[in-house]
């Protein structure tokens, strides 16, 4: 197991972490070393063992179908970083222009 | 009395209220002057709630004046970990990304305690989101171990463990999701106890490795921790991992001892890895476990020589997963970007410490696309292995034992830099959080350097029970002083 730097910068992309090019460079022999140790779990592992999700067995868990107060919305949003007419503000998402200005 | 209430139990202080010989204020006043005078020294807490604990504390004094209810614990001072949701007051999980976080609500563990009349002295220091063994990671500043203030308390819970080995509160709420409680507390000479997953409510704890989470007590003793355990522990319908019955008593067979138990001893635990005066502390505990008329076998679990990779495995994926919530749009740090994406990635890149970002690429590699069956899936049958294991062992043994963590405390940055070793701090105590099970350390003695060794104790599903007897009738005989002692350890336990 012995990943690129491109490799690093997908997983990066893919998790949504900006790394810098130091930090590329410090994780790409830290990653292939960490992923290269747990890659005996496949040694053992076969395909007739079940996987466990859930050591005691729990399987769906429902409620009594009963209404109960929620957070109050002005508490929820309370936290948020920028807010705007009771919901969350973000950067454009859509349109023809996402590079552009705050939408 | 007062400058000395910082060396009493927890029950002792329980008894000390409940028969009106101080004031649960005077107990509050007492722990906080303590954290006051020490806390530069041992930098345990990251938020001291000063006043919300002694506006508790009063309401509690009134009450019993009043003749009204008061909880099980009350007026008994505890250091709750920083990953507990606390209405109002901030919860940082150790992160820069929630350094100004207040929640809108309380975990169900604070309820509990609240119930109970606990008084909540402050949030306590840890890893950055629990994701390591040293609280080396806190994005705040390192805590020290009260044993020797240039050595690491382990971690994750290494505020709440040092805060209550170093008597700035009897006791402690940590979180173990590998160890986290147990290694810690057996690194600082305390009773650290990792529940039955789904003993004790999961809502309101900020999620690390979702699976493998659970909150427990830590304390200067069994017996203490066993009254937190029963104080905390039970179903909570808002979280859908919460075994929906209670679980079973443990306070009333704690005194039983262990004589006619079967205890198992782990062979591939004692086979290698351990220091020396691990070694021997940890043998010279099952010599007395045999003395108390305990009948000891040796066991295998062979598939626990994998638990670690499955760890290292299951726990950063469900991380990389839990931890995309933190996107800068609902709540925690924003860093502005012109795009949502750029604001995400360049909040992300600025609030998590690189442990954390270590864990989420490792997780999010591991979950991507081709190579899910090969890491996830494949943990998730080591896990099934194991529990396997744990299950044909428990048809011959009643509880299971062996060291907690390879080492005494070591020196603070002697392991930073390579992350492979410090994740073999968690070799022993792993098996049991991938099976579940109910997982507890206590001091038996000293090894390398004057510093406390931990022994690990691990019973079946729900048996929590079990556990702590065998580890109350251990502690009985080996009679460990809690106190912190050596040339460079926290001076004192009163104020």
């Amino acid at each position: 197991m012995s990943l690129s730097s491109e490799d690093v910068r997908h997983v990066a992309r893919l998790a949504r972490l900006d790394l810098s090019d130091e930090e590329v460079e410090a994780l790409r022999p830290q990653l292939s070393d960490i992923l290269a140790y747990a890659e005996q779990v496949g040694e053992v592992a076969t395909a007739d063992v079940p996987p466990t999700a859930h050591p005691y067995g729990l399987r769906n868990v429902y409620r009594e179908d009963v209404p109960v107060d929620p957070l109050p919305h002005e508490e929820a949003m309370s936290t948020a970083p920028a807010a705007e007419d009771g919901r969350f503000r973000v950067p454009r998402i859509v349109g023809p222009d996402v590079t552009g200005e705050d939408g | 009395m007062a400058d000395e209430l910082t060396t009493r139990s927890a029950l002792q202080l329980r008894d000390l209220v409940a028969h009106g010989e101080v004031s649960a204020e005077e107990v509050a006043r007492a722990h906080l002057e303590r954290v006051a005078a020490t806390d530069d020294q041992l930098k345990a807490f990251v938020t001291v709630t000063d006043d919300a604990a002694l506006a508790h504390a009063r309401d509690i004094d009134r009450r019993r004046a009043a003749e009204e209810p008061v909880g099980a614990l009350a007026g008994v001072p505890l250091a709750l970990k920083d990953v507990l949701c606390t209405k109002g007051v901030r919860t940082t999980c150790g992160s820069r990304i929630l350094q100004t976080y207040r929640p809108p609500y309380d975990a169900g563990v604070v309820e509990r305690l609240r119930d109970a009349d606990v008084v909540v002295l402050g949030k306590a220091n840890c890893d950055e989101f629990a994701m390591g063994s040293s609280c080396e990671n806190s994005a705040f500043f390192p805590t020290r171990n009260p044993w020797d203030l240039d050595r690491v308390p382990g971690g994750s819970s290494g505020g709440s463990v040092a805060a209550v080995a170093g008597f700035q509160a009897p006791l402690g709420v940590g979180t173990d999701t590998g160890g986290s409680i147990r290694q810690p507390a057996a690194l600082c000479g305390l009773v650290g106890v990792k529940p039955t997953y789904g003993a004790v409510s999961r809502y309101g704890l900020i999620a690390f490795a979702s699976s493998l989470d659970q909150a427990g007590p830590i304390a200067r003793s069994v017996t203490d921790a066993a009254h937190l355990l029963a104080a905390i522990a039970g179903p909570d319908p808002r979280d859908s991992t919460s075994i929906p019955k209670p679980l079973p008593d443990v306070l009333a067979g704690l005194d039983d001892g262990v004589s006619g138990l079967r205890i198992g001893v782990v062979a591939e635990f004692m086979a290698e890895g351990m220091s020396d005066g691990v070694r021997a502390m940890v043998e010279a505990s099952v010599e007395r476990l045999a003395g108390l008329g305990a009948e000891i076998v040796e066991v295998s679990l062979p598939h626990a020589g994998y638990g670690l990779a499955a760890y290292y495995l299951i726990a950063p994926s469900e991380a990389s997963s839990n931890l995309s919530r933190y996107d800068g749009v609902r709540y925690g740090l924003r860093v502005d970007g012109a795009t949502t994406e750029a604001m995400m990635a360049a909040t992300r890149e600025a609030g998590f410490g690189s442990e954390v970002k270590r864990r989420i690429m490792i997780g999010t590699y591991a979950l991507s696309a081709g190579y899910y069956d090969a890491y996830y899936a494949q943990a998730q049958r080591v896990r099934t292995l194991i529990a396997r294991d744990f299950a044909a062992a428990f048809e011959t043994c009643d509880v299971l034992v062996g060291p907690t963590s390879p080492t005494v405390a070591f020196p603070l940055g002697e392991l930073t830099a390579d992350p492979l070793a410090m994740y073999a701090n968690d070799v022993y105590a792993v098996p049991a959080s991938l099976a579940g099970l109910p997982a507890m350390s206590l001091p038996v003695g000293l090894g390398e350097a004057g510093m406390p060794v931990g022994f690990q104790i691990m019973a079946p599903l729900l048996r929590d029970d079990l556990m702590l007897r065998a580890a109350r009738a251990l502690e009985a005989e080996v009679g460990f002083d809690a106190m912190p002692r050596g040339p460079n350890a926290l001076a004192g336990a009163a104020i």
